[in-house]
Order: structure tokens, then sequence, then C-alpha cells
């Protein structure tokens, strides 16, 4: 009986995933609802989860369309605090644009900008406290901006050098700065989640105030970490922010491979019984207003919250790849949310605090900056001109202390390169 | 100057006391794992910590391992000395990523901006009837990986010694619990009646702190005919057939996979001229194959036969089959006629 049914179905077939414009096509996003500011109002921050679900299918906004900033998530931000957001973040898209450069000069191997993303990681940061411990995915070098980590340190890490704190050992972008509450970024996708969870769930169990923060992109999410993470998390109450930069792509890949054809990333708090708030991630006040909500909820003992930040990557992946290759050309301009540094600049016009002479001198100023910058780390090197950190150092910090057949390979390695150098290698 | 107070312990009231002695010495120390807290694991190891030191200290967590490293890994940066429990070893898969990648390599990557004193413990191979997914012998994936230690005890005392050294340690330590001989040393001959620990040596544990270094082998026989190296049950297992055949054996129990000791075997071998390496993994890529690697490479002109070894066949761990996967008192006999003829 059940094969008469059987021989009427039509046969299976395999849903692949597919973005709707490829290159050449003309982007539309005319399909993404965009809602009021207000939509849905600012919730109490001890609020059940299961009282807000709303939020994480809305779109929590601040700016709206006549750059005003209004609604019961305004965050009512003075305009010392907005300019130094603007700078922040324009000091960061000035970073990214210098290095992107250093990187095609051949001066070090890879970099990744954030452009588009800005507000994700300076506005977040800004709400955090600064001993609040940051656990970043590759595309938050804006919290280091803003924590006034030295650029100089940065670039050094970027060209491997002398000066490089990390000795060298790590891929350009990932830095660690514990002193600044930035954890090391691995590399490996997620598994900074976990990691978050437990530095949270140890603050809660010494009776700490501090609280952690971590990001992932939207791609990432598949990873098992991300779940175990949430897992965790709502177990335990842990004190942590997760946040979700839905940047759309991951390297070529859009984010309906990470499931965003059937739900939003926030929505994925839902099954875990955690708070969950979808953002616009291009409006700065929006992106700060959540973090200070999901901060407070935190750090009063009510649990870990998931923020996804609606945006757009505005440029590559990386340097190695070209995103004319795979997406439509124009994307980012047709994005229906914008660029986060001009709206920020069209509020501060609009509010009378800022005009269009001090934004491009600021411009300037920090253009002047980051190349001042530059030149001082270029004095410890490029990668790949020498100006390294010790051989030896390749075998340090494996371990604490060095087992034997460490120091085996090391005096085989300084072996050859005396080979290599010859005995003036030695004096050097 | 009196000595300390020791008791008779079998290797699971050891490893739960070298636990008690750390939870009242550092209050950085926290254990996790599944069903470790109230219940206090399925082998007991966490029996009573929980009601002593309390649920932020000791606590059970999700079925998820890679949750479970990856959350001792930021409780590391935190400053907590974390010691999960992987329920078996088999199951700690999930979590090797967390390991690997990032435990492993926190010191290295951050240039000692963060470390990661962890010691996850696991019960490891056979010999239980434990099927496939309860007997697995996965130590060399572990000895593969640069920036961790591996660390496999034999006896009660040991185990303490051992156990307490690697929660002490700054780096991530893999701390693997032969469970065949949780409950008392294995001759091999599975159909005998199990003798308990009380009858061993080992099983005399001081009741408060004490620490055996890591990377330190024991001379458990000392003998000129041939060097045996291995580690876990098997130390047990060959002494047994060495024993009942009168064979002039040294035995080293290597204690440390990694760091090795290195000179300890260098001359053993060197003073024997035979080598024979032991363990129940599996064959291809195993241990043994770096043991026997660091002989020759050490002691080729010394060697008067070719290193044999004697493993686990490279099959997943049979269940009916058991005793023929299992390298026992035949396997090993049968290796010694050929190593003592050559």
């Amino acid at each position: 009986m059940v094969h008469g049914i059987k021989d009427n179905l039509a046969p299976l077939h395999l849903h692949v995933p597919e973005p709707k414009f490829r290159p050449g096509d003309k982007a539309d996003f005319s399909d993404i609802i965009v809602p009021e500011v207000d939509a849905i109002t600012r919730p109490d921050e001890h609020a059940s989860p299961a009282d807000i679900h709303a939020l994480a299918y809305g779109l929590v906004r601040v700016l709206g369309d006549d750059n005003q900033a209004v609604g019961s998530w305004n965050p009512g931000l003075d305009a010392d605090t907005l300019r130094a957001m603007l700078r922040k973040m324009l000091l960061l898209r000035a970073f990214d644009d210098r290095m992107f450069r250093a990187q095609r000069q051949g001066k070090t191997s890879f970099y990744m900008k954030s452009f588009g993303e800005e507000a994700t990681s300076v506005a977040t940061t800004m709400a955090l406290h600064s001993d609040d411990m940051c656990f970043p995915s590759y595309r938050q070098q804006g919290i280091l901006i803003t924590r006034d980590y030295p650029l100089v340190d940065m670039m050094n890490q970027i060209y491997s050098n002398s000066g490089d704190r990390l000795k060298g050992r790590q891929l350009p972008i990932m830095y660690s700065a514990k002193d600044y509450g930035f954890f090391s970024i691995s590399g490996n996708l997620t598994t900074q989640y976990p990691q978050a969870v437990g530095w949270a769930m140890a603050s809660a169990s010494r009776a700490d105030t501090r609280i952690s923060a971590v990001w992932c992109g939207d791609g990432s999410t598949a990873e098992g970490d991300f779940h175990s993470a949430l897992t965790f998390a709502a177990v335990y109450n842990a004190p942590v922010i997760f946040q979700v930069v839905n940047n759309q792509w991951a390297i070529s890949s859009f984010s309906g491979f990470a499931g965003s054809e059937r739900t939003t990333f926030a929505a994925r708090a839902i099954g875990y019984g955690i708070a969950g708030l979808r953002v616009d991630g291009n409006d700065a006040l929006a992106v700060f207003a959540a973090m200070q909500w999901a901060a407070n909820r935190a750090r009063t003992n009510g649990g870990p919250t998931l923020i996804e930040y609606f945006t757009y990557r505005g440029e590559g992946h990386s340097t190695s790849d070209d995103p004319g290759a795979y997406r439509a050309a124009e994307e980012y301009a047709l994005w229906p949310l914008g660029d986060p540094v001009t709206r920020l600049k069209d509020h501060l016009i609009a509010i009378g605090a800022w005009s269009d002479e001090q934004h491009e001198a600021l411009i300037l100023e920090l253009s002047d900056f980051v190349k001042a910058s530059q030149k001082e780390a270029e004095q410890k090197g490029i990668l790949g001109h020498g100006l390294h950190h010790p051989m030896e150092t390749m075998f340090e910090d494996v371990f604490e202390e060095m087992p034997w057949h460490l120091k085996e390979q090391c005096e085989q390695m300084l072996e050859e390169q005396r080979d290599k150098f010859g005995p003036e290698w030695e004096a050097r | 100057m009196t000595e300390p107070a020791t008791k008779t312990m079998n290797m699971i009231e050891a490893i739960n006391s070298a636990l008690d002695v750390m939870l009242a010495k550092d209050p950085e120390v926290v254990i996790m794992g599944e069903d470790v807290g109230y219940f206090g694991g399925v082998f007991r190891a966490t029996a009573g910590l929980q009601k002593k030191h309390g649920k932020t200290r000791v606590f059970d967590t999700p079925i998820s391992e890679c949750g479970i490293i990856g959350v001792g890994v930021g409780m590391a940066a935190y400053g907590l000395r974390p010691v999960p429990e992987i329920q078996f070893a088999d199951y700690i898969y999930p979590g090797l990523d967390q390991l690997v990648s990032e435990a492993a390599r926190m010191r290295y990557r951050s240039a000692n901006d963060f470390i990661c004193p962890m010691t996850v413990r696991s019960p490891f191979g056979g010999g239980i009837f434990g099927g496939q997914t309860h007997s697995q012998s996965p130590e060399s994936l572990f000895t593969h990986v640069c920036g961790i230690k591996t660390v496999i005890p034999a006896t009660p005392y040991d185990a303490k010694g051992l156990l307490i050294a690697a929660i002490e340690d700054n780096d991530p330590v893999v701390f693997f619990e032969p469970k065949r001989i949780y409950n008392g040393p294995f001759s091999g001959y599975y159909d005998r009646p199990v003798e308990p620990w009380s009858k061993h040596d080992g099983s005399a544990v001081p009741e408060g702190y004490y620490r055996i270094d890591l990377g330190k082998a024991a001379v458990v026989r000392e003998g000129q005919a041939v060097t045996v190296l291995t580690y876990g049950t098997m130390v047990h297992v060959v002494k047994a057939v060495v024993a009942e055949h009168g064979i002039e054996a040294e035995i080293i129990d290597l204690r440390t996979l990694l760091p090795l000791d290195i000179e300890t075997i260098e001359a053993s071998v060197k003073k024997t001229g035979r080598c024979m390496v032991v363990h129940e993994a599996t064959r291809t890529s195993g241990f043994g194959a770096e043991l026997a690697a660091q002989v020759q490479e050490r002691c080729f002109y010394h060697l008067e036969a070719p290193i044999e070894r004697v493993t686990g066949f490279d099959t997943p761990y049979p269940h009916s089959l058991e005793w023929a996967y299992f390298p026992g008192p035949v396997r090993l006999a049968r290796a010694f006629d050929k190593i003592m003829k050559d």
C-alpha cells in the first residue's frame, strides 16, 4: 500500500541555495524589509526571553531616514561621545585602507578590511566596560582601535617584524592583547565561542563583575562550537554576549549556506531559551543600544544574549579574493541600510554637532596619523626583509619550559642557518 | 621526621585523592564533565568532591566535548586551572579542535599573552568488553600535537603523583587513565581471578600532597636481556609474561609519553642491546613507531636484533573478539621468542 503512494510522488530533489545575484546581475534589495524605527520598543533588560521573540525577527533601529536618533532604543549619547565614535570608525577605515595597500605593495602576506562593518566593532566596544573581555573573530580590529591599542603594535603584527608582540608567529591581523581585554585570535572559526562562555562562567564563579563578549560571522554559526557555546551559556546563565556579524557573505558563499533562507541568525537564540536581538548593523546607535541592553542584562545576572548585526561586507573577504568573481558588482552601493560611517556623520550634522568641513579635516588628520604610525612600524621591518625576531624564538613558548626534543630541533635549525649563510650569520 | 600517612588505594581512589588535594590546595582548580558532579563520575573518580568543595568547583556539564574543552580553554584564559573529564577517551574527538588548535597553541600563538593550564582526564584502553567506542587508546593523536603533554599512569601511586604534577603544570596535559586497571593490576590472563591493588606495592599512596615530575620514566624491573618500553595496562601484562617465562627483561614504564624520558630509554637499550615496544593502541603510526625511530636513531649500533612492536591490531576494537585483539600473553611470548632468537 505504501508503494502505491510512492509511485505517485514526484522524485526527491536536493536544494542547493543560490544567492539572488551573481556577477553581471543587477542587484535589487527591494525584498529586504526595513522596519520603522521603534517598530518593536525596547523591553526591560530583564525581560523573559520567551516574551521578546519578535526582536529576533525584527530590526532594532535608532537612526531614522531624517538622520535623527529617535525611539525607545535611542541610547541618548551626547555629542562628544558621538564624535568619539565617528572618530574611531574613521580611524579604523583609514587603518584598513593603509594596511590593505601595504599588502598590495608586498609588505605583508595578508590583510582583511572591515569596510561597511565598522559599527559592529567600534560601537559595541564603546558600550562595554574597558575591562570586559572581548573574544573577536578576525574582522574586529575596531575593538583594539576603540580601546586605544597602539596602531604601531597592530602594524608590527601585520608585518611580523622585530617589534611584533606575537614574535612573527601569527598570520597578519590575528592579534592578541590581554591587557586590552582582547583574546588571541585563532583563525579557526568560532572556536572563541565556547571559550568566551568559559571565561564568563569563570567570572561568574569568582563573583567578578566583568562580562565577556564574542563575535563571529554568519557563515561560522554553522560550526558545532557555536551551538555548544549557546548550550553551555544557557545552562549556566553565563554573563556572555554572543554577536553574529551577518555581513551576508562567507568568502564566496552567501548567508543561505548558514541557513538564512529559513530564518534569522538572531532566532537561533529562541531554541536555546536566551534573549535574541536582530539589529541594523549599519546604525551605530542601534548597535550601541543593543550591546548596552545585553551588557546590562549580563552584568546583573540576566544571562546571555545573542545579537545579530544585519550588515554588509563592503569589500572582499580578504586580500586573497576578488568579490567581483562571485557577486554583483554594485551591491554595497545599493545596500538598503547604507554605510555606517556616512549615517553617523549625517546624524551628527543633522543635530548641528558636525560639518562636512570638520569631517574632511578629520579624515586628513587620521590619514596622517596612520601614515606616521606606518612609518614608525616599518623601521622595525616588513615581512620577509630580515628584521624578524631571533630564529630561536621559533621554538619558544611551545611549552613553558623547552623539552629536549625541541632543543635538539632548535640546534638543527641553527646549524642549517650556518650552512646557508656562512659563519658571519652567527655574529649578526 | 615522620613518614607521611599512606593508605591502600586503588587507582580510582588515588585519582580522587589527587583531585581532592588539588581542589583544597589551589582555589583556581575546577572540575567539570559529564556526570562528575552529584553522581561523582561513571567510574567514581570524582565521588564526594562536589559535596566537599561545592557546586562551582565540581559540576556536571552538557554532553558536548567541544563545549567542555572549549569552556576549559576560556576558563584557563581567565586564570582558572580547569580539570575537565572526558567520560571515555573514545568521546574526545568532538573536542579535538579545541585541544589541538586552541589549548595546545595558546601559549605559542599569543607569545605567552594567554596560557592554557588545563588537564584533560579521560579513561582509555580496552579489556573491559567496551566495544569499539569504549576501548580506544588514542594517545598517539596527542603526542603528535605540539604543545600538549601526554601522561599515562600504571599504578595508584603514580596516578596521584602524576595527576597532581599535571594539574600544576602550566601547559595543557592529556591524562589518560587505563581503566582496565582502575581496580587492580591486570596480568593479561582475562580468565584468571582479578588481583586487587592491595597486593601491589603501587597501592600504598600518601594521603596528602606529593608529585611525580612529568617526563620521567620508571624502571619497574631491571634486567640485562631486553628492554621493554611500555605504559598503562601493558606494564602489568608485560611483567606477568616476563615472570612466567623467566625472561631477564628490563621493563620501563614511560609514564609520560611527551616529553619523553629519552635518557632512561637510551641507557637501557644500550645496556641490553634489544628493544621491544608494547602498547594496546593500533599499530600503524602508533606511539611505538616513534619509540622505534628514537631507539634506532640513538642506539642502532648497540642493537643485536630488530626492534619488535607488540600492539593492538589495526582494526576497530572488537567486542566479542576482544581477547583475540588484545596484545596479551601469547602475542608477547611470541615476540620475546623472536627478539631473543635474532
